[in-house]
This record gives structure tokens, C-alpha cells and sequence, in this order.
């Protein structure tokens, strides 16, 4: 017998004990909690704001977006995704995955984990799983609460977009939902590459903020048309093709390009991760 | 440390940082390297022998492309531009076919560009034989492959301006073996003069594009360019007669004979019959300028002769631009698939099949459209492979004609470039009062609506004519309707009466359309009086009109051509499924890995808690941490590791808890080797390298999600003895963020003591504490080696190893270099330390008294071993013989060996 009586490599840091460790923690409170909050704050800000919105910054891929989210409670969850896609949700998975690993080694208690022993496979996995299960809620979170408060507000009214004709709601829901599983999948990149920087160092901030550096470089890299054929190797390449989903008939060739992306980036930064974590040596 | 070390440059790290920086170049590199045309070129002024008598020189502005590596002689393809182009605006076209295999000539037709003469807009005896002049040309070049002397093996692509040339030129020359006209004319006087309606009356002027294309033709000088003697502003580069026929166009709307033979003239409709050459027509369904019916007239008079004719459609044009990309693809396929068929002579015949594409919707990141390609297999014409008929209601309606056409209805915007998405989204706008309109019940199925619609027309007007516009929309469930490309159909009707009993029903055939018009659409056809494209009576009159209610629309069911995009969804089922597999596979060696190496016990150790054998670390710099240790830990033993700081103490605890790999040697606890992750790691408690908590959860808090990490039930914790060793109180409670670092290392060692584990190893325990908590620690850690336990304490503190540890182990720069149980490594007798008055006196005395040795210590002090002679006696001794003794303190051996051991360093071995 090599093991105490009870212990199991595999019941070891279960799912559910990860799940509390991370819930008690204030910054998962408010990250889940301002995801609430945004639809709010956004309802409250077209509340007041008024109709002037000829601010001369229309036209942009948003510009569409921003007229029709009073439209109804389907057309302002959509507004809500399309504001927070671009970096809120961004820093929200980054702080979720680039959070867990690195702070447990700068309080110390990642070697008394290792030490029980949690098999370092088991516990990368864990970690993940549950940082992936909270940026999903967070991403889950902002389009419920976008939807039920728009709903509320404004009404179930079919999806509209400027660029075709208005989506029925029952399909509009869909679409919604389409949306959100495409955002999910681009966040996988974000994921995969704060994790990455969790295992490589201790600084939780350096993990969440290097990720989060990365994908604006990416972002910013994308935007310059001289380099070519270059930019669709560029993990941020297709982040905004999900506005494919609001034209009719859907246009998914680009969906399928940006997600085969995020999950070939996603699938080497964690084989990265767990390759390095099961050989170093923790010093921290 | 570990941080200045990681700075450090290893052979690793450069060849790893190497490695990556010539990825990163090599990307880069291949990115921007600048890739080796296929082909050269070169500038030529050819000048040809042009005009109905061919006496007139003109020198033309061309290029010669030939491609680089060329077996022999090439075949040549003549590339002609656009109106308004020059041999610049084809170049793109030009260095793709040149890449292919093709030398290309392109030029800058006459009257435009830096070439020479006016534009006589494809006039047979001006521009059609500057071509010839051309294929002469070409004939004389040594690298052209010749069909005969004189006849080079040629193709002519070409579009709009140039595709009506590629047509006249096979209409007037049999040398060339295969044209790609595309988006151009049939017949220049319907197109200017368009009559949807079948009478005779002169059609209704498309001033509209007629003016823009004069103007462009006048505004083509370059500004350093020569003005051609004696031209009239007038006219700009246009020829005289051309000039004149638009000016008598645009003043009256109607045609007289000299303009009508002008326009005939440059009209490839006269030349159909003497066309021999192999043709592909490309027509864009997004055209007001030629609509498909002028390539469908140029397919059905070509095809009459038994010429090969085949047709494709693009959702482009005149209006539309390229068109999308998965258009621009198949026309760029079908060309060069014909060139390479009937002119190079390689490839099988392309098929009769008939391709086209419809609008599927808008991109959302350009905003361009997105379309899905049909085909067929034979040309359908204009009247579709069926048709469908949808009843149309609504009574006779008058509509006012406005005075000189103004205000007027928008149904397109010519010239205004490639913004598809604008004008399919519905520039369209009719003006109140001006138009009657005929609606459709929804349509009960989807109507795949390709080619002329047809309706039949009664009209009535006070002046006996009257100049309409019918227009067909599809309108959706919300009332938002589109006019499919922005196409109408302008009529001229002559001859009505003035009242709509007494009218004659005309049919009129509205312009092709590629359009699905979906379940519950209804179809709305407009009757206007006016277009701002068109001309219209300058006098106000107002009609009566009545669209009879059988609509025709010719529909087509084409297959649809594979998206090539869908291949991305396999890839993307390939990639999760190797991903999966991959997983899979992994999971599964490490698992066999994993037992095989844990399943390992060593019999001889199976009872000892803990057997360390040669163990060595050695980091990747270079940095050696620990050289060589050696010690066991038996049940009841309190083992005390005991050296300064840096002699490897620490690396030696980090290899015990599985958190380093050992360079060599190993560790076993209970018979098992030690490594990460071994499940033996259970029997361990341990506390290293000072406590790690969760700051925001109390210390309580804290050793339940510890346990809970751990996954075995509660009851195995007894966290009751845990928090009793703590000894924190009600401060259990408050977040460990806010406790003292005594505190923390007390919560520490309770962790460490969880589950009561039968080895626990602690790494300066007494580290923050106060005395007394020193002293009950002292008691904890000897009670707890009781019951088959162990304790290995790790200290730089003497007198903590020698008051705790039954057993203990000196290292020193990574090696050990004392052990076995204290009081051997004390002695049965400590020395004591005297400090006397009389040191050579006090010597001779002590030696008396047989004490083992007597080492002077300074000027005053001396060390003996007593020997088991008591303190007392000694002082006593001295006192009598006269020596004073000031202090008398009883000496450690353990701290003379330690010293003699580690030597009087103060410097740690991590500074080595």
C-alpha cells in the first residue's frame, strides 16, 4: 500500500472544492457581478442619454448595432456582446485563466497542493476546467442579463440588423445563442494563452495582463492591411465574425476559419502549459 | 536567488531563444519576401496604319508581356481595357494570364491614355483595325507562336469597351482563335435608346450613362498629354461623328440616321454572323449600362452560325463592380479554362453548362455581398427552364409626367462605383403621384425568378405618347421593398388613345434578374414617369396606365455550385477529432506510465519512513544545490536537518515534497520513491519554505479547503488536534491576510499535521515564534514521533536541534558532514567555556582534575572538556588555588562540532 487510506490520486482538488476556492475570491465576485451590472449601466445610459447619437462615429461595425439595440431585449443583449467582445470580455477570461495558477504559487499554497499530492496533470486540469466554466458563466451571465433587462424594457421584438432583413425571435434567440458559442470559442485563444503565462510565472497580474497585451497587439497587428496574408494567422483574424450571424442566410465560412484558429492557438498554449508545469521544478 | 538566476543566459535558453527568433525571421521572411514575377514586360509604341482607307498613322501606347520561363513560342492574347482605361488598367489581368503561359499585349486603345487619335468608340475602320494592326504586330514577333505566316495563335479578352472589340475584331479578322467578351453591347442603339415594350417606336434615351461616358471621353487627356490640333472643346478626344451623333442624341432623345449609323457601326449585333471565334460571354446582372439581354442577343447571334458559344452570369457590372469574390473566381476559372481549351490547345472542350449566381445575403465584415453560384446545364436565354405566373391586382391609375423630368424617380446611380450592397439595399425612390402600382398576393412558395419577367401594359395619354418606367420590387413581410440591381424597364409607347377602355395591351419585358423571391413576399410592378437615368417629354401630361394581372417570371433551378469554403468545416471536424485522439492517446501512455513507475516498492525500506540515498541537485545553470546526501529517518525518530543558510536544506525538503526532481539519487518514503506526484506524497505532511495561504479565507477556512483538496472524508483530518496545535483561538475566524507571521507559521505546522501523517516534515517550525510557543512546539514535535511517526525538522538553530531532535543531520555546502543521534554527536559531558584571571594557572589545575583537554579560548577564557567532572569541582579547584573565575557557561559539543564541521563561515554555501 503506497497511499494513505483514503486518498485517491484522482480525488484529489475536486471540481467542486476548485469551484469554491475561486467563488470566495473578490475578484470572481465582481467580474460575475459587473457582468450583471453592464446591461444595466447600458440601459441606464440609453435612458438618459437620449436620441442625439449623430456624434459622427457611426458606420463603424457598431454603429448599426448602437441604433437598434433600444430595438428590442434581443438587439440589446446583442449590443451588450458586441461592446464587452472586444476587450471586457477579453480581460474577464484573461483574469479567469491567468489568475489561478499564478496566484496560487504567489501565496505559496500551490506547493502544499502538489504536496498532498494533487498529480500536477490533475491540477492544471482542474484549474482549467473551472477557469473555463467561469469565463463561460461570466460570457453566459452578460447575455442573460442583457436579455432579460433589454426584454423588460424594450420588448420581444425580432432581431434586427442593418446589414439584412430582422431575424424572427425565436430564430433571432438562436442566432443570440450562436453568437454567444462563437464569442466563447475566439475567448478560447484568451484562455489558452493567460494560462499559459499562469503556469510560466507567479505574477497572477503578469499572466492576465500579458494576455491580455497579446491580444491587442494581435488586434492592432490586424488592422494593418500591409501585411497580407499575414493577418489571418493573426489569432484575432476573424474575432468579428459573428456579425456573419446576422445576415440571412447566415455566413459561417468565416465562423469555422476564426474557430479552427482560436482552437489550433488554444490547443498549443495548453499543451505548452501542461507540458512545462509537469517538468518544472516549483520554486515558489 | 531563483530570480537572478533565471536571468541567466543557459545553453538552453540561447539555443530555445535562437531557435524562436529564426522561426519568427523565416515567417517574416517568407512573408515579405518579394515573390519572382513569372513573366516579363516591356513598354512599346506600335504604330498601325488605321481608318476606312487604313492611310492614317496612329501611334498606340502598348505592353508586351511574355512569360519568363517559355518552352518555344507562346501562344498571345490581346487584353483590351475599358472606356476610359488605358493598358494600365488591365495590368492585373495581364500578369495572371502572362503567368499562365500567355503573352499579352495590351494597349491603350486610340483617343485615350498617351495613345494617339480620337475615340471612335470601336468604330470597325479606326479601333477594330488598330487590333488588327496589332495581330500583325504580334505575328512579326519571334516569340508568338503562328498559326500560319502572319497569323499568331491569339485570344481576345476584354471587357465593356474592350469586350464589344473583341467582338467586332473576330467579326472582322478569322486569325483570332478565341474571345472573352465580357459586360459589353450587342447593339448601341437599343442600349442608349432602350424599348422594353415590343413596338417599333424609338426607345427611351439613357442620358444618364450616356453623359457620363461622353464626359469621361473628354476628360481623358492627360495633363501631359498633346492637345490634338484644332479639337473642339466640345468634344474633347471623341471623333467628330461621334461627337456629333451624341450631341443630337442627348438634345432630342431620339436617334436621327447619321447618329443610328454611327451607333450601328460600333455594334458588334452587325458582325454576329462572321464571327468564327470560340466564344465565352460574360454578363453582370447588376448592369443598367448592357443588361444580360445584350450578351444574350450577342450568345443567340453568335451561337446561330454553329460558333461554340457558352454564357455565364456574375452578380456584377457596369453597377456592381467585379462582383464577389466567389464570382471573380469562376469568371477568372471559366476564361482562362476557354483560353487554355482554344488557344493554348491544352484541356478538354468546357462544357455547354451555364453558370450564374445569386445575392445570398451581406457580408458582415466588408459589407460586400455574398452570393452562391448555379449552374445548368445549357443557357436558358432570357425566358428561364420554367416560369411562373403570379396574378396581379390594381385598377387603371392616372400618373403625372413632370415637366422636363423633374422631380424624378431614382431607381440607379450610374457611375457611382462597385457599392453593391447600397444599391441592392434600395437607392430606389419613387415620387408621389408619379407612379401606379399592381401588387401580388404573398407568394404562397419561393420563386427562383432568373431572366425577363413579362407583363402586359395598357397605357393612355392625351398626347397620344407617353414614356413609362416598369419596375418590379420584391417586397417582404415588414413592407421593405427592393428593386432587384436596379433595373427598370423604360417604355415609349406611341399611338395610344387618350382614354383606357380604347387601349391596346403592349407586352413589356422588364430586365433580366437572378432574384429568389421567398415565401410570403408579395411582388409589386411600379408604372413611373420618370427616371432620373433617362430622359422624358419635357411637357407635364398625365397617363392612364393598367398592368394587366398575369405576371411571367421566368425561373431557373440550377444546382448549386460547392461552396470551396465548406472544406474549412471538415477541417475543423478533422482538427477536434485529432485533438481528441491525440488527448486520448496521451492520457493513456501517461497513465501506463504513471503505474508502472508508482507501483515501484523497495522491501528493504518498506517500514522506514524516510531514506534518502546520493541525492544531488544540480540547476540547468550550472548552480549545484545540493552535492551528495545521505540520511534516514526511523519511526520514533525527531530527525534534526541542521546547517547554515544556503548548505541545501531547503532544495533537500523541496525534493522530499516532489515539488524538485532530483539530478541523481533518490528519496523513500516508506519504500517508495519520491517524485511529483507520487501518491506516497499522502503519508507526508509537510511545511516548507514558510506557510502558503489563501489570504481571503480565515485560517479555519483555510485547513478545510486544504482537506477538501485532499479528497479524503473529513473524519481523517482531525482538525480538532490541528487547530489545539495552533493555538489560535478565536483568530481561527479572522482572514489569514490579517495574521501575524508567528500566527501563520502555527496555522502552518496544523496544516502540515492534518490527517496526523505518519513522516512530517517541517522546515524551520520554530520560525516567528515566540518563546513560549518554542517550548510547547518542542513538546508537540516529541509527542508526535510517538505511535510509529516521524519528524524531520530542518533548522539553522543549535539549540532547537539539540532541545527537539533525538536524531540529527549536519550539512554543509551540500553535503552532510555529521549524523547520528544528538547525544552521540554531543557527548555524554558538554565542555564548559571559563573565563579565569589566570589562564596558564588555571590550565595546569584543570589538567589535575583529569578533565579530557583544556583549549585556551582568547586572553581570559578557556574550553574544557569536563570528562565527567562536575562543574562545581572545578570551580571549586580553581577558587582555592587563587584563581578567580569571572564566568562559568556550559558549552554545546554539538556547537563544537558544528563549528568544526561547517568551519567559522558565516558565509552560506548558496554564496559560493
Amino acid at each position: 500500500m503506497s497511499a494513505v487510506t483514503g486518498y485517491r490520486p484522482s480525488a484529489t482538488l475536486p471540481i467542486w472544492a476548485e469551484v469554491r476556492r475561486q467563488a470566495s475570491r473578490r475578484r470572481t465576485q465582481l467580474a460575475l457581478g459587473f457582468m450583471v451590472l453592464l446591461p444595466l449601466i447600458i440601459l441606464v445610459a440609453f435612458e438618459f442619454g437620449g436620441n442625439n447619437d449623430d456624434d459622427g462615429n457611426g458606420g463603424g461595425a457598431f454603429g448599426s448595432l448602437v441604433d437598434l439595440a433600444t430595438s428590442g431585449g434581443l438587439n440589446f443583449a446583442l449590443f451588450c456582446l458586441a461592446v464587452s467582445a472586444g476587450f471586457l470580455l477579453v480581460v474577464v477570461v484573461a483574469l479567469f485563466c491567468g489568475d489561478p495558477v499564478a496566484s496560487e504559487a504567489s501565496w505559496g499554497s500551490l506547493r502544499y497542493l502538489l504536496a498532498i499530492p494533487v498529480p500536477r496533470v490533475r491540477l492544471l486540469a482542474v484549474k482549467l476546467v473551472v477557469a473555463l466554466g467561469y469565463s463561460l458563466v461570466a460570457l453566459l451571465t452578460l447575455a442573460t442579463t442583457g436579455l432579460l433587462v433589454g426584454t423588460l424594457r424594450y420588448g420581444w421584438h425580432p432581431l434586427g440588423s442593418t446589414i439584412a432583413a430582422a431575424v424572427p425571435p425565436g430564430q433571432g434567440l438562436l442566432r443570440l445563442l450562436g453568437i454567444v458559442a462563437y464569442l466563447a470559442v475566439i475567448m478560447l485563444v484568451v484562455a489558452g494563452l493567460a494560462f499559459l503565462l499562469s503556469v510560466l510565472t507567479d505574477a497572477a497580474l503578469g499572466a492576465v495582463g500579458g494576455a491580455v497585451l497579446l491580444w491587442i497587439l494581435s488586434s492592432i497587428l490586424d488592422q494593418i492591411t500591409a501585411l497580407g496574408s499575414v493577418r489571418y494567422l493573426l489569432p484575432t483574424h476573424f474575432s468579428d465574425a459573428w456579425l456573419g450571424l446576422l445576415s440571412t442566410p447566415p455566413q459561417v465560412d468565416d465562423l469555422v476559419k476564426g474557430a479552427i484558429a482560436a482552437i489550433c492557438y488554444a490547443t498549443l498554449f495548453w499543451s505548452l502549459a501542461f507540458w512545462r508545469f509537469t517538468r518544472k521544478d516549483i520554486t515558489s | 536567488m531563483p530570480s537572478l538566476r533565471s536571468l541567466r543566459f543557459t545553453r538552453r535558453r540561447v539555443v530555445a531563444g535562437s531557435v524562436v527568433l529564426v522561426l519568427v525571421a523565416a515567417l517574416v521572411g517568407w512573408a515579405a519576401w518579394p515573390d519572382r514575377t513569372g513573366w516579363t514586360s516591356a513598354d512599346e509604341q506600335i504604330t498601325v496604319k488605321t481608318g476606312p482607307a487604313g492611310t492614317e498613322s496612329v501611334d498606340l501606347d502598348a505592353r508586351l508581356y511574355l512569360p519568363r520561363d517559355r518552352d518555344g513560342k507562346v501562344p498571345a492574347v490581346l487584353l483590351a481595357h475599358g472606356f476610359g482605361g488605358t493598358k494600365e488598367s488591365v495590368s492585373d489581368n495581364a500578369e495572371e494570364l502572362a503567368d499562365r503561359g500567355y503573352a499579352v499585349l495590351t494597349w491603350t486603345a486610340q483617343g485615350f491614355g498617351r495613345s494617339g487619335g480620337q475615340i471612335h468608340l470601336d468604330s470597325p475602320d479606326y479601333e477594330v483595325r488598330d487590333a488588327q494592326g496589332l495581330l500583325d504586330w504580334l505575328a512579326a514577333r519571334p516569340e508568338i507562336q503562328l498559326d500560319a505566316a502572319g497569323d499568331p495563335r491569339v485570344g481576345v479578352v476584354g471587357g465593356s469597351y474592350g469586350g464589344a472589340l473583341a467582338l467586332l475584331l473576330a467579326g472582322q479578322d478569322s486569325r483570332v482563335d478565341a474571345i472573352v467578351p465580357s459586360i459589353t453591347w450587342n447593339d448601341l442603339s437599343k442600349v442608349f435608346l432602350q424599348q422594353s415594350a415590343d413596338t417599333t417606336a424609338t426607345g427611351v434615351f439613357k442620358k444618364g450613362w450616356a453623359g457620363l461616358y461622353f464626359g469621361n471621353g473628354a476628360a481623358t487627356l492627360l495633363p501631359d498629354a498633346p492637345e490634338p490640333a484644332g479639337s473642339d472643346p466640345a468634344c474633347g478626344r471623341f471623333a467628330a461623328d461621334v461627337c456629333a451623333a451624341y450631341l443630337q442624341l442627348a438634345t432630342t432623345g431620339t436617334a436621327d440616321a447619321t447618329t443610328l449609323e454611327v451607333l450601328r457601326k460600333s455594334s458588334p449585333a452587325t458582325v454576329l454572323d462572321k464571327i468564327k471565334a470560340p466564344t465565352l460571354l460574360i454578363q453582370g446582372a447588376v448592369d443598367t449600362l448592357f443588361p444580360l439581354s445584350e450578351g444574350d442577343a450577342n450568345a443567340k447571334g453568335i451561337a446561330a452560325t454553329g460558333t461554340p458559344v457558352k454564357v455565364a452570369w456574375f452578380t456584377g457590372g457596369h453597377d456592381g463592380g467585379a462582383g464577389p469574390q466567389t464570382d471573380q473566381d469562376r469568371v477568372k476559372y471559366l476564361t482562362v479554362q476557354w483560353l487554355d481549351h482554344y488557344v493554348k490547345g491544352e484541356g478538354d472542350a468546357p462544357s455547354d453548362d451555364f453558370t450564374y449566381s445569386r445575392v445570398a445575403g451581406f457580408s458582415a465584415l466588408d459589407r460586400g455581398l455574398v452570393t452562391n453560384g448555379y449552374s445548368t446545364e445549357a443557357y436558358p436565354g432570357l425566358g428561364g427552364t420554367g416560369s411562373t405566373q403570379v396574378s396581379l391586382a390594381g385598377p387603371a391609375q392616372p400618373v403625372a409626367n413632370p415637366p422636363n423630368g423633374n422631380p424624378a424617380a431614382l431607381s440607379s446611380l450610374p457611375g457611382a462605383g462597385s457599392r453593391l450592397s447600397e444599391l441592392l439595399g434600395g437607392v430606389a425612390a419613387d415620387i408621389p403621384g408619379q407612379y401606379a402600382t399592381f401588387e401580388s398576393t404573398p407568394v404562397t412558395g419561393a420563386i427562383e425568378v432568373a431572366g425577363s419577367p413579362t407583363v402586359r401594359l395598357r397605357a393612355a395619354s392625351p398626347t397620344g405618347e407617353a414614356t413609362l418606367f416598369v419596375k418590379l420590387y420584391d417586397v417582404d413581410q415588414d413592407g421593405a421593398e427592393t428593386l432587384s440591381a436596379g433595373l427598370i424597364a423604360p417604355v415609349r409607347l406611341t399611338g395610344l388613345p387618350a382614354s383606357i377602355e380604347q387601349a391596346q395591351p403592349v407586352t413589356v419585358t422588364l430586365p433580366a434578374i437572378v432574384r429568389r423571391i421567398d415565401t410570403g413576399h408579395l411582388v409589386r410592378v411600379v408604372v413611373a414617369t420618370s427616371d432620373q437615368a433617362f430622359l422624358t417629354p419635357a411637357k407635364p401630361a398625365v397617363y392612364t396606365v393598367q398592368v394587366e394581372s398575369t405576371l411571367t417570371l421566368p425561373t431557373v433551378v440550377g444546382t448549386p455550385i460547392a461552396n470551396p469554403q465548406t472544406i474549412w468545416r471538415w477541417v475543423l471536424g478533422g482538427l477536434l477529432l485529432v485533438i481528441a485522439l491525440g488527448l486520448a492517446v496521451v492520457l493513456l501512455i501517461r497513465r501506463r506510465l504513471r503505474r508502472r513507475r508508482h507501483d515501484e516498492t523497495i522491501e528493504e525500506y518498506a517500514e522506514t519512513p524516510l531514506v534518502v540515498r546520493g541525492l544531488r541537485k544540480a540547476y540547468a545553470d550550472g548552480f549545484v544545490a545540493v552535492e551528495e546526501i545521505s540520511f534516514s529517518v526511523q519511526r520514533g525518530q525527531v530527525v534534526g536537518l541542521l546547517g547554515p543558510n544556503g548548505a541545501g536544506k531547503t532544495t533537500t525538503l523541496r525534493v522530499l515534497m516532489g515539488l524538485t526532481m532530483p539530478t541523481s539519487g533518490d528519496a523513500l518514503v516508506f519504500g517508495h520513491r519520491l517524485m511529483p506526484g507520487a501518491p506516497i506524497l499522502s503519508r507526508v505532511g509537510a511545511l516548507v519554505e514558510g506557510p502558503g495561504f489563501l489570504p481571503h479565507l480565515s485560517g479555519l477556512e483555510n485547513l478545510k479547503a486544504y482537506w477538501r483538496a485532499t479528497g479524503r472524508p473529513e473524519a481523517d483530518a482531525h482538525f480538532d488536534d490541528a487547530l489545539e496545535i495552533a493555538g489560535l483561538g478565536d483568530s481561527v475566524h479572522r482572514k489569514t491576510k490579517k495574521y501575524s507571521h508567528g500566527m501563520r507559521q502555527r496555522l502552518a505546522i496544523a496544516q502540515a499535521m492534518l490527517g496526523l501523517p505518519e513522516l512530517l516534515v517541517l522546515d524551520e517550525p520554530t520560525d516567528g515564534l515566540d518563546p513560549p510557543q518554542i517550548a510547547e512546539m518542542r513538546r508537540v514535535l516529541k509527542r508526535y514521533a510517538t505511535d510509529g511517526r516521524a519528524v524531520l525538522v530542518s533548522s539553522h538553530l543549535l539549540a532547537e536541534v539539540e532541545q527537539t531532535c533525538t536524531h540529527a543531520v549536519v550539512v554543509n555546502k551540500g553535503r552532510i558532514v555529521a549524523s547520528g543521534p544528538v547525544e552521540d554527536i554531543v557527548g555524554e559531558s558538554p565542555s564548559v567555556q571559563i573565563e579565569v584571571s589566570d589562564v596558564p594557572a588555571a590550565s595546569l589545575i584543570l589538567e589535575k582534575l583529569g578533565v579530557r583537554s583544556v583549549t585556551p579560548d582568547g586572553a581570559s577564557g578557556l574550553i574544557v572538556d569536563m570528562n565527567g567532572t562536575s562543574r562545581s569541582e572545578a570551580v571549586a579547584s580553581l577558587v582555592r588555588a587563587g584563581v578567580d573565575v569571572d564566568r562559568v557557561v556550559p558549552r554545546r559539543r554539538l556547537e563544537d562540532a558544528f563549528l568544526a564541521l561547517v568551519g567559522d563561515n558565516s558565509r552560506g554555501s548558496g554564496d559560493r
